[in-house]
């Protein structure tokens, strides 16, 4: 396995800041010449991608270049658009998630995901936080209690919301439900956690907060987080995909990405000539 | 050269202002028309209703003697047809809902299916009282008891609350549901726990309408064979029954006989009516109630 680490990990090559702490660090999602169509319409094109464990890693570009259907390919999210066709191989801890035999419900109770729109649901704070554990049979009073504390705790949360648990969760602030959303999605204990623009329904402020979250976060899980905001790239991440036209132009330590791309077209995305 | 003469414009602005003002009257006069043959109806209802409406009149039970008869009898027969036709509509027509919506491919044959569902709002309510009669009341046997009268109500309402149901069913916005698949909900987990509770008011609503709509048909109980003068109170779903537009139906034909029947029938629609009204009523007051911002 490390061996297709380096092999898809331009990062390796060059000599980054810790590039034994990058090698030891094990691949979570392996992305094998994945293509896919919606229709006609050819949106990712021969992606290879090897994602590590406990880092976050983003995934920029323009409008348009499948950073969003990337991340839910992932999940298998897109499974949902009708018209959709997959071909490659995605390994989640090596075992191959487009696979038939592969159920999206064990992948998506490993993977959680945060939306683009915080997206609660019209219950309460607590029945947002405990809807995870409760679908996959915890019941007991008790220990949906704690973790429903833990979660809110972990989604940084529970300080502004402990009293009022009870509550419709559509009595937050914009900011507040997307931290729930994370939180919610943390109830499930999740290995893997994917954010597709999660800030940009967001003021700056909460934005902050996400961002800050995001960086504890890692310690424990592993965020895969796909932004238009390039600053925000730069700040929070670990590796950085470039997406341009469905396919990966360049995937990098973000230090290097932002500093010395190799790619012209990635250069012109960076410094704001075109997207 | 302009091409729009404006003498030539000024000259016929007054045949195009005065069309203008005709279209408008006409739409009005249309309007009116509805109007005021609801309130002429209304008015000679009143006037010959009003006068018998008591206590007596609402407990009592039917009589040959206009003076005391009642419609108990077919305010407790309605409430049990209700009875049946709420849990059989709800069953059916959302499990049915459900099923387009949320498992069906968009294609052909949910399309059929949709196309034939309006149809079936389409067909006559005697036909419903036709395959009732065959159905419920001989080959299985169960006479014309309210179960049998329900189960005929049931279908010939089943559209309304189908269609109903999948509006609401539609109008649950798809972030909800990727919530929920997320984080490894089965489709019925999203559907139970998300989907249907926040599609609830609207089914609801649905449901309402229909049962409001069933208790206004006569045709079909008629046809099942409700007798004209029923005088024991039904007890349960087996019993044999009447509701109150069979009853204005049936005294409606007898006030050629005796003229008190048509007092007594125009007592009735008004109650009726009141009854039609409050459903109504209950129902856009759940709509508004419970609808949810997203």
């Amino acid at each position: 396995m490390p061996v297709v680490t380096e092999k898809t990990n331009p990062n390796v090559k060059k000599g980054s800041i810790a590039p034994n702490s990058a090698e030891n660090k094990k691949v979570v999602y392996n992305t094998k010449d994945l293509n896919l169509w919606y229709g006609e319409g050819h949106a990712l094109k021969n992606i290879n991608l090897a994602i590590n464990e406990n880092e976050v890693t983003a995934i920029i570009g323009p409008s348009g270049c499948g950073k969003s259907t990337y991340i839910k390919t992932l999940n298998r999210m897109v499974e949902l658009v009708p018209s959709v066709k997959i071909s490659g191989e995605i390994l989640y801890r090596e075992r191959n998630i487009l696979d038939k035999s592969f159920k999206v419900e064990d992948l998506r109770t490993n993977v959680g995901m945060v939306f683009q729109k915080p997206n609660p649901f019209p219950k309460s704070i607590y029945e947002n936080v405990a809807y995870g554990p409760k679908i996959h049979g915890i019941r007991d009073k008790k220990i949906l209690d704690e973790i429903v504390e833990k979660s809110l705790r972990g989604a940084a949360i529970w300080d502004e919301v402990k009293d009022r648990l009870n509550q419709n969760a559509y009595g937050l602030s914009g900011g507040q439900q997307q931290r729930l959303c994370i939180a919610r999605c943390l109830a499930i204990e999740p290995d893997v956690i994917l954010m597709d623009e999660p800030t940009s329904a967001l003021d700056p402020i909460s934005t902050l907060k996400v961002e800050e979250l995001v960086q504890e976060l890692k310690e424990e899980f592993s965020i895969i987080i796909v932004t238009h905001n390039m600053q925000q790239a730069a700040r929070i991440s670990d590796k950085t995909a470039f997406f341009l036209n469905g396919e990966v132009i360049e995937f990098a330590d973000t230090d290097k990405i932002f500093s010395t791309p190799s790619d012209k077209r990635t250069e012109d995305y960076i410094t704001g000539r075109f997207g | 050269m302009k091409y729009v003469d404006s003498e030539q414009v000024h000259k016929k602005m007054g045949i195009r202002l005065l069309a203008n003002n005709m279209a408008k009257t006409i739409f009005f006069l249309a309007t009116l028309f509805g109007l005021v043959v609801l309130i002429v109806l209304i008015y000679r209802v009143l006037a010959d209703g009003l006068g018998w409406i008591n206590i007596d009149f609402l407990m009592n039970r039917l009589s040959t003697d206009p003076e005391r008869a009642g419609i108990w009898g077919a305010i407790v027969g309605t409430l049990w047809l209700m009875l049946v036709i709420a849990p059989v509509t709800m069953i059916l027509g959302v499990g049915t809902a459900i099923y387009l919506e949320e498992y069906a491919a968009k294609g052909r044959i949910s399309s059929f299916i949709k196309t034939n569902i309006s149809n079936l709002a389409g067909v006559p309510s005697v036909v419903f009282g036709i395959l009732g009669l065959t159905v419920f009341a001989r080959a299985l046997d169960l006479g014309s008891v309210v179960l049998a009268g329900g189960l005929t109500m049931a279908l010939l309402v089943l559209p309304v609350v189908v269609v109903a149901s999948q509006e609401a069913i539609r109008a649950v916005p798809q972030f909800l549901r990727e919530a929920s698949y997320g984080m490894g909900a089965t489709k019925w987990q999203t559907i139970k726990n998300v989907v249907l509770p926040a599609a609830l008011p609207g089914i609801l609503t649905g449901v309402i309408l229909a049962l409001s709509r069933a208790i206004g048909e006569t045709a079909p109980l008629v046809v099942i064979g409700i007798p004209a003068l029923l005088i024991p109170v039904p007890d349960g779903i087996f019993d044999k029954f009447t509701i109150l537009p069979v009853q204005i139906y049936y005294w409606t034909i007898d006030s050629a006989l005796v003229a008190e029947y048509a007092n007594l029938a125009a007592a009735t629609i008004v109650i009726l009516l009141i009854v039609l009204f409050a459903m109504n009523s209950i129902a856009i007051l759940v709509r508004n109630k419970f609808q949810k911002r997203y």
